[in-house]
């Protein structure tokens, strides 16, 4: 079995408005297979653009102009994205790429019940499938991510904040994905539900075995969850290292700009990296 | 308050100003009505003095009781059912007249109305969903047949399909040489063979709302982030459609339906004049034409009632199709 | 953005003739692409060309309507003058042939067009004015205020407009066009009142406007300088469905013999055309003109509308999204359906 889950090489994305603007250029990732891969940036770096590109989730004027995303799949096979057909693409999607999305508020179908969003995605993926056994399935879901079975039948504007978003992350292990792509699961949250929250995500990759593709502009929480951090400045990734080796010894200018705009408080660099249940205060500037 | 709740003071409340307003025209408004009125009864029989005390209730007059002693009274009587007594068809009371004239326009605007909203709000999903598509670029067309008014509308079909080419009858509401009214299948079959043409007309001048306003609710909704989750979900197209986007772009129109349905019955009435069908627009204005007053604030009050609640069980069925209203209660 | 609740009382767009675009202007366009580097803003020429065709079409049916209104008359005979050449067809001299007692069609639909107008416009600009009363000062203001007008707006609302207008006009004996004006404008301000006050709500917690607040600027001088403004775009709109509206009203109302007395309009040319038989007679000439002229001043009128519309929210365009696409298909040769591929 090949380590590596996913190889995306010379990928360009570029927005065809009047005067293009190229959103992501000459992107070579490889992700490996359990990794949790940060994606850092400021906004409007492409970062995003080069998620939803790996899931084709585009829409005009986008275009991916030229490169190709891989995804080794677990059984053995090389599925290139970029050459499936439409009925092929809502088979992959999900069941080999799921998202968790920022602002679960709105990722959420505000009119149905939780429950129905979930099924939706096994009457979809999974047709054999009962009744019964769908409705086991999310319940099953719902407990594991610790919403509890009883809100099968809730409406997102019932639920918290985080709640909703750990409904979404239910919703992403459905079909137990081997790629989950997380774009600002966190952002909205307040501290200790972020903490909660990301937490849970590192104890599931480990039961699941998962890889994670971790978005978002707080660069010391991903140092804290990734493995590998990757740093996005005008659409290329300027810098692709552990999180250890960015922490310590970032090349990049940019990398280093980025790591002394966060603040701590003690004034030593490095206090700022949230270590669990004392240094709650500076989480709060990056949140 | 309930969501319920609230619903229901809001309409009792409306209810309440309608009442009011029929209470005020005609006393208000320059003219003597009852006087008129007593003249024309006067030339059909003698006037009781009891027969002229209801009319006065109900349009005011010459009576010395202050205003609002007869507003007390006058609200009493429409309790009671006491609507008065039509001159154009005396002695038969007002609530007769309505009630033989009623079952036709609530059949026919009725139907019409529902099938307008379905294909309007059918066709604006589809335009909103694929943006650009021939159906999409059709829409101004389709709002061109809002602007055409109702009657002209009914007029030019009735030219066409009536006057040049006879395949829909000029006038009425069933065929009364071969038919009698009642559930009977001859009957039923000539009534809809005459309300087919008016029903067109109905259709075809308010579906366009409809379809506009799906049609761009569509176009904002696709743009929810809920929608980018479906796709990313793998979803079939025609789930996404119809269980995603178009489940949520259609509660402004339903919540909208208040304002359409006015302009509808409002087109209707008119309409029924073109076709002399026998519903409750006719009635108005053959109430209007005889200056029968008491007919017509009769004929008012109810059309009155009827929108208002027609709008109260679609405002529940509102709370039933949003979730979010249900929360707040 | 958070729970965007619709009061199904609110009637979200509540225009007129329910042909407006719900939440107009009350929300920015966003996009769900996070990153979308793509948007820069549009110059306002490049603006106005790309509106053009709905809106310059739109304006010159108007234009061309309005002329005929305003010039029209002074340029046909008397249209009251009778012949003794009942219900003939178009020919050269009567280009739209006559009446029964063989009045020129033409020469009255010149003097129909202007009445027909005026009444528009001057209900119109009433009901501009109620509804700016009862939707934009009432919010402003708020508390009870705000409460009680809301209120009675959706009172008005849900009572049918035109069985009020017939029921009202037949105690009117004799009734000028203005009366007749006044009578439509009071049962027609209701729906635009609303989307006035949900417009306004959402002006009025804007920071620029809680500063002029705290600046201790006036109410008056905030509701015109701040938000009446702000609110132009609505207003035309509103406007512009007043009108139809109220031309509409009017052709009914006349239609039924109800019209104000001694006018010409559209409306009471097509009374006076019913009353003649001109339908079962096959006097063709006779009811088509006005209706054709009513449908495309509607259409027309209509079409502006829509180019204000997409002004206040670029996300309904629908032609240039259409280029966007070929173009890029042209060019590419992607698909639109799952991401776009070259």
């Amino acid at each position: 079995m090949n380590d590596v889950l996913l190889s995306v090489t010379d990928y360009n994305i570029v927005y065809e408005v009047e005067q293009p603007v190229h959103a992501v250029r000459d992107v070579n990732l490889e992700l490996a297979r359990g990794e949790i891969l940060g994606l850092a940036g400021e906004s409007g770096c492409g970062k995003t653009t080069l998620a939803y590109g790996i899931n084709r989730l585009l829409k005009p004027p986008a275009v991916i102009t030229s490169g190709s995303a891989v995804l080794h799949d677990r059984d053995g096979t090389d599925i290139d994205v970029n050459a499936l057909t439409s009925a092929q693409l809502r088979r992959y999607r999900w069941d080999k790429v799921s998202m968790v999305f920022q602002g679960a508020m709105n990722a959420l179908n505000p009119v149905a019940a939780i429950g129905d969003q979930i099924d939706d995605i096994f009457t979809t993926h999974r047709p054999g499938m009962k009744r019964a056994e769908r409705r086991e399935e999310s319940a099953a879901l719902l407990d594991l991510i610790g919403v509890g079975r009883d809100r099968l039948k809730s409406y997102p504007h019932e639920l918290s904040g985080g709640m909703r978003q750990r409904v979404m992350i239910a919703m992403a292990l459905a079909l137990k994905p081997q790629l989950m792509i997380m774009d600002e699961p966190t952002t909205a949250l307040d501290v200790l539900v972020q903490r909660d929250i990301l937490q849970e995500i590192s104890e599931l990759r480990r039961t699941f075995g998962f890889s994670v593709v971790f978005i978002t502009h707080d660069l010391p929480l991903l140092l804290e969850i990734s493995d590998r951090i990757a740093v996005m400045l005008q659409g290329g990734i300027v810098e692709l290292d552990s999180a250890d080796r960015i922490y310590r010894h970032a090349q990049h200018p940019y990398t280093q700009r980025l790591l002394e705009s966060f603040p701590s408080l003690t004034g030593e660099r490095g206090a700022f990296v949230r270590s669990g249940d004392g240094s709650q205060s500076n989480g709060g500037s990056a949140a | 308050m309930s969501y319920l709740g609230r619903k229901l003071a809001f309409y009792l409340v409306a209810l309440w100003g309608a009442l009011t307003i029929n209470f005020l025209l005609p006393r208000l408004l320059p003219g003597d009505p009852v006087e008129i009125l007593i003249q024309k009864l006067a030339a059909r029989g003698p006037v009781t003095p009891e027969l002229r005390d209801s009319i006065a209730l109900l349009l005011g007059g010459d009576s010395d009781a202050p205003l609002i002693v007869q507003y007390a009274d006058y609200l009493r009587g429409i309790v009671t059912g006491d609507l008065g007594v039509s001159i154009t068809y005396y002695p038969q009371p007002v609530l007769e007249i309505i009630g033989q004239a009623l079952p036709w326009t609530v059949s026919l605007i009725g139907i019409a109305t529902v099938l307008a909203f379905l294909v309007g709000i059918g066709l604006g999903m589809l335009a909103g969903w694929k943006r650009g598509s021939w159906l999409d670029n059709l829409v101004p067309v389709t709002t061109m047949f809002q602007a055409v008014p109702y009657f002209w509308l009914a007029l030019l079909l009735l030219y066409l399909f009536a006057v040049v080419s006879s395949v829909f009858p000029v006038s009425g509401g069933y065929d009364y040489v071969y038919a009698s009214v009642g559930w009977n299948w001859d009957f039923i079959q000539s009534a809809v063979y005459y309300g087919t043409l008016p029903a067109i007309t109905i259709v075809v001048s308010s579906f366009g709302g409809w379809l506009l306003g799906m049609r761009n609710m569509m176009v904002s909704t696709l743009s929810e982030d809920y929608i980018v989750t479906a796709e990313a979900k793998g979803l079939r197209p025609t789930r996404i459609m119809m269980r995603y986007a178009a489940r949520n772009a259609i509660l402004p129109s339903v919540a909208g339906f208040a304002i359409s349905l006015g302009f509808v019955v409002s087109g209707s009435i008119v309409t029924e004049q073109v076709f002399s069908y026998p519903g409750i627009g006719s009635t108005l204005l053959q109430a209007v034409n005889n200056s029968d007053y008491a007919l017509m604030q009769g004929v008012f009050l109810v059309i009155t009632v009827a929108v208002l609640g027609a709008n109260l069980i679609v405002d529940l069925l509102y709370g039933l199709v949003d979730p979010r209203t249900r929360a707040r209660s | 953005m958070t729970d965007r609740r619709i009061d199904p009382l609110a009637g979200v767009d509540g225009s007129g003739a329910s042909m407006t675009v719900p939440r107009r202007g009350v929300e920015p366009a966003t996009s769900n692409l996070a990153a979308q580097p793509g948007r820069r803003p549009r110059g306002l020429g490049e603006r106005v060309r790309g509106l053009s065709p709905k809106l310059v079409i739109g304006l010159a049916l108007i234009l061309v309507i309005v002329l005929f209104g305003v010039i029209g008359p002074f340029l046909v005979g008397d249209p009251l003058d009778i012949r003794d050449i009942g219900r003939t067809p178009p020919s050269g001299e009567f280009p739209l042939g006559t009446t029964q007692t063989g009045q020129d069609v033409l020469a009255q639909l010149a003097y129909a067009t202007r009445g027909s107008l005026l009444i528009g416009l001057v209900v119109g600009v009433l009901a501009l004015l109620l509804s700016v009363l009862f939707g934009v000062i009432g919010s402003y203001i708020g508390g009870w205020l705000d409460e009680s007008f809301s209120l009675f707006t959706n009172v008005m609302l849900v009572i049918p407009g035109l069985p009020l207008v017939i029921v009202i006009s037949s105690y009117v004996a004799e009734k000028s066009i203005w009366v007749l004006a006044v009578v439509l404008a009071i049962t027609s301000w209701a729906a635009s009142a609303r989307v006035l006050r949900s417009v306004t709500l959402s002006l009025r917690n804007r920071d620029y406007v809680a500063a002029a607040r705290v600046a201790g600027e006036k109410s008056w001088r905030i509701i015109g300088v701040e938000i009446l403004p702000n609110l132009v775009p609505v207003l035309a709109a509103q406007f512009v469905l007043a009108v139809i509206a109220a031309i509409l009203g009017e052709a009914g109302l006349s239609y039924l013999g109800l019209g104000a007395s001694g006018t010409f309009t559209w409306g009471t040319m097509l009374f006076q055309a019913q009353n003649g038989f001109a339908l079962t007679l096959g006097a063709w000439w006779w009811f088509i003109p006005p209706g054709v002229l009513i449908a495309v001043l509607g259409g027309a009128l209509s079409l502006v509308n829509f180019a204000i519309d997409e002004v206040v929210d670029p996300k309904l365009r629908t032609a240039k999204l259409h280029r966007d696409k070929k173009r890029i298909k042209r060019r590419l040769g992607g698909t639109a359906e799952g991401g776009v591929i070259a």
